[in-house]
């Protein structure tokens, strides 16, 4: 077939594609969705959260979840495109990072060693990467097929940041629910969650985000 | 005309297909075609792979800039999207041919868009290859439009479908087209 015959049929075929940024937001919406129903039907909410969201600490977790999700929601919508650099989002995963770090070294501070493993491990470290893990398939499903809409021309690396944004939104879910506290069981089992998310992103993404 | 108002220019008439403006598209896909081609046989020539395959993936190219114009952000400049586009096509098209880890620098592709090759072009052979493996209805419906230059109107009448029915039809076709390129090469 000659290349202007191509061009002729490729002309005939106006099918309007809907815009990319409605469907990235769709996804989300969708995946958020997904992940408050599979907390609904899995977990409670913590009896002490009105009181317990006055510690600092515990808004500690919430910045590391809602602050990846959001970072990585942000560099998603960039990464879907061909040719857009990533920009100040790559930047702005630094801050929950830092906030965790932070909120780490202070308890290692105030925290007595001996103490140190009992915070590490609390009541949940078993069940609390799980869990992130459960509530975070749905998003992570939404926001793939999302970017199958677009075009990644790495889709390794946008399936593992699709992967860091639905473990966030997975995370902030979970930390309504889990009563450890302590930064130490955060920074360890949260963080786990959310790195498996980015790998199970970054294997499917390698494969289904090709385009 | 230089790289910057040939840009403009592009990014212009895809603007107007947007919004529903088919001359414009084809102007767009046209005069976008001779860049395609300049890198294809450049990168081709370099690989030691036969020039004459190049005009497969400049084809290759375009169905993908059709099948994923809404990717690109009208608020942005046109030239870095139509670059990784083609790098990435690029990129796949030589390492099917056996160049495992083929590099393509993407300010190579940028330079490269400044450079068109309009000599005569055989047909190329894949897409052929490609449309055997398409449903007798989508084959239909590609041939007409393509090879016979129908409109998806005349299409219709011809294959006694309706308009909206050749519509979906050459969509999926193209969409199933562009799965298949790289799939079962090699």
């Amino acid at each position: 077939m000659k290349t202007s015959d191509l061009i002729s049929a490729l002309v005939q075929d106006p099918v309007p594609a809907p815009r990319l940024g409605r469907v990235l937001l769709a996804g989300l919406a969708g995946g958020v969705l997904l992940a408050a129903l599979t907390f609904a039907l899995a977990l409670r909410p913590r009896p002490d959260l009105g009181e317990a969201l006055e510690q600092l600490r515990v808004l500690a977790k919430f910045a590391l979840g809602l602050g990846l999700a959001t970072a990585a929601t942000g560099l998603l919508g960039r990464l879907a495109r061909p040719g857009v650099p990533g920009g100040g989002w790559r930047w702005s995963f630094l801050l929950p990072g830092l906030c965790v770090l932070v909120a780490v070294a202070a308890e290692l501070v105030a925290v007595p060693p001996g103490a140190w493993e009992a915070r590490l491990f609390g009541k949940n470290a078993a069940v609390c990467a799980p869990l992130i893990l459960l509530i975070s398939a749905g998003p992570l499903l939404c926001l793939l097929a999302a970017l199958r809409h677009g075009a990644p021309t790495r889709p390794g690396l946008a399936g593992a940041v699709a992967g860091v944004a639905a473990g966030g939104i997975a995370a902030t879910l979970y930390a309504l629910h889990c009563p450890d506290d302590s930064p130490l069981f955060v920074a360890a089992w949260y963080s786990l969650a959310i790195g498996a998310d980015a790998l199970a992103g970054f294997l499917i993404g390698r494969r289904w985000l090709r385009w | 005309m230089n790289t910057a108002a040939r840009e403009m220019q592009w990014a212009m008439w895809m603007r107007a297909a947007s919004g529903g403006d088919a001359a414009a598209y084809r102007r767009f896909l046209e005069d976008v075609a001779p860049y395609l081609r300049a890198i294809a046989r450049r990168r081709f020539f370099r690989s030691g792979r036969p020039e004459g395959e190049a005009e497969d993936v400049v084809q290759e190219i375009l169905l993908a800039l059709h099948l994923k114009r809404h990717t690109w952000d009208p608020d942005r400049p046109i030239g870095p999207w139509l670059a990784a586009i083609t790098r990435n096509k690029l990129v796949d098209a030589l390492r099917r041919g056996g160049h495992a880890r083929a590099q393509v620098p993407i300010e190579e592709v940028m330079d490269s868009l400044a450079a068109q090759d309009r000599t005569d072009h055989g047909p190329a052979q894949e897409l052929d290859r490609l449309l055997g493996r398409l449903a007798d209805r989508q084959r239909a419906v590609v041939r007409a439009v393509s090879l016979e230059g129908a409109s998806a109107r005349e299409a219709a009448a011809q294959l006694k479908m309706t308009e909206g029915a050749v519509r979906v039809t050459l969509h999926r076709a193209l969409r199933t087209l562009a799965a298949l390129y790289g799939r079962d090469a090699a």
